[in-house]
């Protein structure tokens, strides 16, 4: 098991550490709905260091990306982020992950800690381009400072002007006074807020200057499981979960990240399944009874036929409602359907909602 | 953390405290910080005979479904209702009015096989 470089200030902080994708990850502090009321009300700092980041570099850079995606990289431009997937051969999604460019030679790709290997591998297979690859995961730490007063809580670290920053554009620049800091205007949250890159050295140092200049913003520290509670409240997607070597982008609702502009790994059998028609589709849902869905509760019609499975649900913090994201038979897809999850043996009726839930 | 005195605990996290033929269940203070908010307790059993070990309801947090088991054996004769509207009870006051049922005692001699606080507090290493 890994520790994080900010292991000792969780566990000072009195954070409840889980084992999550090989890393000791702090996934409580006050408790999750005060945490993610703190997220979407004022501002929150997340320790996100287990992701995984790769570089990317040399002339043949922008090809290999454009094999192993399924979004068109070609409309990045420097300083522009990109949300996309690695497709597999056989219809699924190795991961999903987010493409930096830093310059027309050189990106870096952020995917999931759990799938570092996997997709090392992975993109390694189709490198014929001589793309030199560098897994800095290890000596790399992330922060993600999330919430409506993120920009005002960060703006007296760096001569950046925060505000400014348009959503999935980053900068490097200077930050609580260490060089070199990758300040990306991202997030998992739909709170908005910022991701910071940079070397496991500084994180300490960090970590400290964003609680001072944060203080009067209300800034706290914000585990894993208030992250799942704002990510799955907007509908996005978590690999493992929504999404896996088994689901199609098509299926899980993420065409719009999936284009035909290009030829790339599995790129012609996707093409077919958009031209005919998926079979399943990801839905958003909310409960009409009481239950709370979970991950793998089945998904039944009224007559209590299997017509898909649960791969994400809670008791959303924000709604005081129970949500929930599953695969169902598309005939069951549209807005409005009744739908019933089998909970505890017990068909407790649903209704599927668009996301993100309101 | 407290774990009063006259109550006795099961291994399993749950309380119980005896009142005459009837006993009252809930959770430990134990379970409730593990489990964090705690947002619903489903248990649809009153009126049902459950046996010593066995699930007489579920409780969720956010993150987490736990089942609940029969300290003792016995009759569930009322749920504690509030749950309902307040689940969160159980995080803030988990020995008062985060109770979760009574029973009607079955096997008085159960009782006999139960931790007292002492034991309980020792197997949690609280």
């Amino acid at each position: 098991m890994k520790n994080v470089a900010l292991n000792d200030i969780h566990t000072d902080l009195g954070a409840k550490m889980v084992p999550f994708a090989g890393f000791n990850m702090p996934v409580q502090y006050a408790g999750v709905n005060a945490e993610h009321e703190t997220v979407r009300k004022a501002v929150g700092v997340f320790d996100v260091s287990h992701m995984g980041e790769f570089i990317l570099k040399g002339e043949g850079a922008l090809d290999l990306i454009q094999k192993v995606t399924s979004n068109d990289a070609s409309r990045l431009f420097d300083g522009k982020i990109q949300y996309s997937c690695l497709p597999n051969e056989e219809g699924g999604i190795v991961d999903d992950l987010l493409v930096y460019r830093i310059d027309e030679k050189t990106y870096m790709l952020v995917v999931n800690a759990s799938n570092i290997e996997k997709d090392l591998n992975w993109i390694s297979k189709y490198n014929t381009f001589g793309v030199d690859i560098k897994d800095i995961s290890d000596r790399t730490s992330l922060l993600a400072v999330q919430g409506p007063k993120a920009a005002e809580a960060l703006q007296s670290l760096t001569d950046i002007d925060l505000s400014a920053m348009e959503y999935y554009t980053f900068k490097k620049g200077t930050f609580a006074g260490v060089d070199n800091v990758l300040i990306s205007a991202t997030g998992y949250t739909g709170a908005g807020g910022f991701e910071l890159y940079f070397d496991n050295e500084h994180a300490e140092e960090i970590w400290n200057k964003i609680f001072e200049a944060g203080e009067s913003f209300g800034i706290k520290p914000i585990g894993l499981a208030a992250r799942d509670t704002l990510r799955l409240e907007m509908g996005f997607c978590l690999y493992g979960n929504d999404i896996d070597d088994s689901t199609s982008p098509l299926e899980a609702g993420l065409g719009w990240i999936t284009k035909f502009t290009k030829d790339f790994v599995n790129s012609q059998n996707l093409a077919a399944q958009k031209e005919n028609g998926v079979s399943r589709k990801l839905i958003g849902f909310e409960m009409v009874d009481r239950g709370i869905p979970r991950h793998d509760y089945e998904i039944v019609d009224s007559e209590g036929n299997n017509i898909g499975k649960v791969t994400s649900g809670t008791q959303s913090p924000s709604l005081q409602r129970a949500v929930g994201l599953g695969y169902v038979s598309k005939d069951f897809a549209k807005e409005g359907t009744e739908i019933f999850i089998n909970i505890r043996d017990k068909k407790v009726k649903a209704k599927v909602v668009k996301f993100p839930f309101k | 953390m407290n774990f009063p005195p006259e109550l006795k605990y099961t291994k399993d996290h749950e309380w119980i405290r005896v009142e005459g033929s009837q006993a009252v269940i809930g959770i430990t203070e134990f379970a409730q910080r593990e489990l964090g908010d705690i947002v619903y307790v489903d248990i649809n059993t009153v009126g049902e005979e459950i046996k010593k070990e066995d699930v007489f309801g579920t409780v969720e947090a956010v993150k987490t479904v736990s089942d609940l088991f029969m300290p003792i054996s016995g009759r569930i004769a009322e749920f504690n209702k509030s749950l309902d509207t307040n689940p969160e009870l159980v995080n803030s006051d988990p020995y008062g009015e985060g109770w979760m049922v009574k029973i009607d005692i079955s096997e008085a001699g159960d009782l006999e096989h139960l931790l007292s606080a002492e034991e309980y507090q020792s197997q949690v290493g609280a």
